[in-house]
């Protein structure tokens, strides 16, 4: 049981980096259905400032904490920039292209990005400075830190505050309007390219603060690390319903529980047969059940035509 | 909707915009209905004479770069290049540049030297590529290399880029020394090119399984690897080491070489409560991974082969990596003369060693005995003598089997102590006087 | 714009051209063996990559599936001849068996693909497909236990190369006065291949089959109300685009003499796709031109890219192998940026695009 709640807690946490990686890539498709394929590496990007942050101030005595607040806001802020420059150099003139035309794009970019954080942070591994004095907790034989209580934390209060923004502000509300119909939301008086733009600047600010989270948690920093990352979140937000702000956050923490109980229960499930070697293949398993009986994921509405 | 005219486009307008249907029809009209035959016989004609035609020119190559290696160009020095390969960008590009730096480091030590061949002075030239740990990229750089006509070659460092590489070498009769492909299969191909100069899975595997049980008194022992080519051999015979030595592996978990989260596995292994945690991977895959069994309470100890076995593991680990126990081929710098002048030398130069370069370093310098022993850079003729080696290295003596793999390889047990790798004991291999 | 006119035969139509292609298809090894063998082994894989991106072709550019996960066929294909021609299972049947056999089996899993994925459309089907090509790799790279299969991440060794008789693809001989190395040989087998590939396209593209693709990718609903078979249309599809992969993936693992699992990752998958998009999805010509381009251009910025620093600035101011892929993804950016229906689209596409309000 108590192996349970431990897998449980280890999938929660994962999951909610997942989730907010996953709006990322939900805003951006929801309004202009584009997968942006260099989301994962607006969080490395994310990562990797915060880190040249945090550690050229870590002598400056100032408090840990603090340092890590500066690192995260200044992460954010350079996040924020790079999404809006993506949109607008990459995304933008192809709005009316093709529609695998920005998919090639997008993993072009995602090459340039992995290519120019190698070059400015070198191909070694880093290591994130812990800013936060690991405190080790223990519940029913489970064990989890401090650093995961704040990282589901911060998960919530930012999918909370992201609902709010959708929901009730007039920016929000733009928005949601050029999701159903950007015709009809151009001629209603919403300037469509901001909408648009803030969509990349805000999926951009959450890439941010989760790569953040996956430094403080692993302590660990590469210029790949964004890849697998992007790819698991795309597949959470699919899994929900891409599109889908619910869905994402959904399919996020689903996503994570379900890595951490395939990879922990597999083997007793298939008799050994299967082991922790096929974890990665037991979100994909469940994706593909998933949208065999819910084409459009989990939240998705079936709307079907949408090729 | 006009057909897409594949040869419209290539004779006339490579990007052409619309086509004209006059065009089309001209050249319809002009056209005279010629049986499929005749262009088959066409083709055939053209094959014959153009292969003919070809012939002198395919051959002339061979001969034109040839000047840069053997061939006496200048009466008093002359330039023999040696071809190193590795992954340089890419998960595991900070080893394939550690490798390069270490192969770097042997040819300005060679040059130094003034190594001389034939009553001339040799200058050594170092061709680094990078095979992106791709197979096919592999192949590709190998060929590369041979084109280029070096003397010999150092790589690949991934036993998936090694393998299908040394077929060309092999063909090109060129001797290739691997300093960190592990994978048994390489030497087993029956290839007189091939070499290593690192202890293969089967020899490292055994000294870990058994110190792990004898040593450390392990009787319950879970074994992860990231299912690399690496870690899974290395595994496997870890834990039939552990088994022959009388303990029972209660959990044989795996992960992946780009992974950062290991927190269910390590769950499910701290259900089977074991005495000491093995892993079959790198250090960029061991060092979270500590640190997530520290978060997890477990207590075990925890061991790893020599991917593991490096500075860049306590760096990433911390605290947490203290009491680990790792090994690496090789006898440990201090036991050897030039083990320490390497270790200063490099580290002036390039910074920490990470993993293989010292290898990387004897592997260029095996190369560079061989020649002087053969008195020749001619592949042909000085590739007996590699197999010949007895060469005191940097990592112990090195002395090569009939298939080519180290003889006697030493492994050295390691403990990480306030953040230091701390030799425990050797085994095999005999240092130098 | 479009009169009708008579049609001749295509190789009837353009006899002087084909003929011009062929002795210029015929000159490149020889030409590229000028530079070196390791080109010959580059437009082999250039080669290789136009047949892949043909395959996929049918799948993305014809039926408008997206497909990010073509690279698992080519893995069955390849594990098909690795396994049924080397010591792994002391098997060794000759390539005509089994690259029959290993196109058969890879289409096998297209239709196995396939199947679920019907009623997915777009993204979804992407990231099905994407998750499929995991799946077969993540396979590949565990069954070596309980039986070993693939002998997992080691991968198969000593394959044994295409042979006829006395007659290996991997040693130098000479025919008819003329000396062949190994991969001049191969290039030729590919060739063939390749031509192959384009004539099933070629066909495909004006066939009913190929029609009823293109009524599909343009608009489902419709197709079905015309009456196609909508379900069987896009499984042949799958199917066909497979078949493809496997024998593609066969010539690959002889060619190389060596498979293990990393060779069929996912990147794999969408550089196949990037060379179909690059080029002009549903475009033989421009596929072709993709595949070429992105197999040549990192190659070619390996040779090129240390002397144009050295010219540029004295020293080399980035590493050579940072700046390679950099350039590689901005070339792909920028081409889609001022060309978005691919380098060289078809005049279809490229009048929908310029009609193109949405």
């Amino acid at each position: 049981m108590d192996t349970l709640l431990q897998q449980l807690i280890n999938g929660l946490t994962l999951g909610a980096v997942y989730a907010l990686v996953a709006l990322g890539y939900t805003m951006v498709y929801g309004i202009i259905g584009l997968i942006n394929f260099a989301h994962g590496e607006v969080v490395m990007i994310g990562t990797m400032v915060a880190f040249t942050v945090i550690v050229s101030l870590a002598g400056s005595g100032m408090p840990p904490l603090l340092i890590l607040g500066i690192g995260l806001l200044v992460a954010v802020l350079a996040c924020m920039i790079l999404g809006w420059a993506l949109e607008r150099v990459a995304y933008r003139p192809l709005r009316h292209a093709p529609r695998l035309t920005p998919l090639i794009t997008a993993i072009g970019m995602s090459i340039v990005l992995q290519n120019v954080a190698m070059i400015i942070w070198g191909r070694n591994y880093i290591t994130f400075p812990p800013m936060i004095n690991k405190e080790i907790f223990e519940v029913g034989g489970a064990s989890f830190t401090n650093v995961q209580v704040a990282i589901v934390c911060l998960a919530a209060l930012v999918m909370l505050g992201l609902t709010y923004l959708v929901q009730r502000t007039r920016i929000g509300m733009a928005m949601r309007a050029t999701a159903q119909n950007p015709h009809v939301a151009l001629l209603m008086g919403v300037d469509i390219n901001r909408v648009i733009a803030m969509a990349f600047i805000i999926g951009s600010a959450l890439g941010a603060l989760a790569g953040c989270m996956v430094g403080s948690y692993y302590e660990i920093a590469h210029y790949q690390m964004g890849f697998m990352l992007g790819l698991k979140a795309f597949t959470a937000a699919v899994l929900g319903g891409i599109g889908n702000m619910a869905g994402a956050m959904a399919g996020g923490l689903l996503l994570g529980i379900i890595e951490a109980l395939g990879a922990g229960y597999i083997g007793d499930l298939t008799g050994d047969f299967l082991g922790s070697h096929y974890q990665d293949i037991f979100a994909f398993v469940v994706l593909i059940i998933v949208l065999m009986f819910r084409p459009s994921g989990l939240f998705g509405e079936r709307t079907g035509d949408r090729a | 909707m006009p057909v897409d005219k594949v040869l419209m486009y290539l004779d006339n307008r490579p990007f052409a915009g619309p086509v004209t249907n006059t065009i089309l029809e001209i050249k319809s009209m002009n056209h005279v209905r010629i049986p499929g035959v005749l262009v088959v016989l066409a083709a055939s004609l053209a094959v014959v004479g153009c292969g003919k035609k070809e012939e002198p020119k395919a051959a002339a190559p061979a001969a034109a770069p040839v000047a840069a290696a053997p061939a006496p160009a200048k009466p008093e020095i002359i330039v023999v290049k040696i071809g190193h390969v590795a992954p340089l960008t890419g998960p595991i590009a900070h080893l394939g540049k550690d490798n390069e730096n270490g192969a770097r480091l042997a040819i300005e030590d060679a040059n130094a030297k003034k190594v001389e061949i034939g009553g001339k002075v040799v200058q050594f030239e170092l061709l680094g590529e990078d095979d992106q740990a791709d197979p096919k990229t592999g192949t590709v750089v190998a060929q590369k290399l041979v084109d280029a006509k070096v003397a010999g070659v150092v790589g690949h460092l991934n036993s998936g880029t090694t393998i299908p590489a040394s077929a060309i070498y092999n063909q090109a009769g060129l001797p290739q020394i691997s300093p960190s492909a592990t994978n048994p299969k390489y030497t087993q191909q029956g290839f007189n090119t091939a070499f290593r100069v690192m202890a293969n899975d089967i020899q490292q595997g055994s000294v870990v399984g058994t110190y792990a049980v004898k040593d450390l008194g392990g009787k319950k022992i879970a074994i992860i690897d990231d299912r690399t080519a690496y870690g899974q051999g290395l595994a496997d015979e870890v834990e039939k080491a552990a088994k022959a030595a009388g303990a029972t592996v209660v959990a044989r978990e795996f992960t992946t070489d780009k992974a950062t989260d290991f927190k269910a596995i390590l769950t499910k292994i701290k259900a089977k409560k074991p005495d000491v945690i093995f892993l079959g991977g790198m250090d960029a895959v061991g060092g979270p991974m500590l640190k997530q069994i520290k978060e997890l309470g477990i207590q075990a100890k925890f061991t790893t082969g020599d991917g593991g076995c490096s500075p860049e593991l306590i760096k990433l680990a911390g605290p947490a990596s203290e009491g680990v126990i790792c090994t690496q081929a090789g006898l440990p710098p201090e036991k050897l003369p030039n083990g320490q002048k390497f270790l200063e030398d490099f580290t002036k130069k390039y910074g920490q060693i990470q993993i293989y370069s010292p290898y990387s370093y004897d592997a260029v310098m095996v190369l560079v005995d061989a020649m002087k022993r053969a008195n020749s850079a001619d592949p042909a003729k000085y590739l007996p003598e590699v197999g010949k080696t007895s060469y005191d290295g940097v990592t112990g003596k090195i002395e090569f089997d009939e298939k080519g793999d180290i003889k006697n390889g030493a492994i050295t047990v390691f403990e990480i102590k306030d953040g230091k790798l701390v030799t425990l004991k050797s085994e095999g291999g005999t240092a130098p006087k | 714009m479009n009169l009708p006119r008579k049609k001749f035969p295509f190789w009837q139509q353009h006899w002087l051209g084909l003929l011009l292609l062929a002795t210029a298809l015929l000159a490149v090894p020889f030409v590229a063996a000028l530079g070196g063998q390791a080109w010959v082994r580059i437009a082999n894989f250039a080669i290789l990559y136009v047949f892949l991106a043909l395959g996929l072709n049918i799948v993305v550019g014809y039926a408008g599936l997206l497909d990010l996960g073509y690279v698992a066929f080519y893995a069955v294909g390849a594990y098909a001849y690795a396994l049924l021609a080397s010591p792994h299972f002391g098997i060794h049947l000759p390539f005509w068996v089994i690259l029959p056999f290993g196109a058969a089996l890879a289409c096998l899993f297209g239709v196995l693909l396939g199947a679920p994925t019907l009623k997915l459309r777009g993204d979804y089907l992407a990231i099905v497909t994407l998750g499929f090509g995991e799946i077969i790799r993540i396979f590949m790279n565990n069954l070596n236990a309980p039986i070993n299969v693939t002998n997992g991440a080691q991968g198969i060794t000593l394959i044994d190369p295409i042979r006829i008789g006395d007659f290996s693809f991997s040693q130098t001989s000479t025919i008819l006065g003329v000396t062949l190395s190994g991969p001049q040989k191969y290039y030729f087998l590919l060739v063939a291949l390749a031509i192959l590939v384009i004539v099933v396209n070629m066909r495909l593209q004006d066939s009913r089959i190929g029609r009823a693709w293109q009524a599909i990718r343009e608009d489902e609903v419709a197709a079905k109300a015309c009456g196609i078979n909508t379900r069987n249309i896009k499984l042949l599809a799958f199917a066909m685009g497979a078949s493809f992969g496997g024998i593609a993936g066969g010539v690959f693992a002889a060619m190389q003499g060596f498979v293990s699992p990393e060779s069929f990752s996912l990147m794999e998958s969408i550089t196949i796709l990037a060379m179909v998009v690059l080029g002009g999805m549903g475009h033989i010509p421009g596929v072709i031109l993709g595949a070429v381009l992105l197999t040549a251009l990192p190659e070619a910025l390996r040779y090129g890219i240390e002397p144009i620093q050295q010219a540029a600035f004295g020293r080399m101011i980035i590493d050579p192998e940072s700046l390679r892929m950099l350039v590689f993804g901005l070339a792909l950016v920028l081409v889609m940026r001022f060309r978005p229906a691919g380098l060289w689209p078809s005049s279809l596409r490229r009048r929908e695009l310029a009609e193109a309000t949405d």
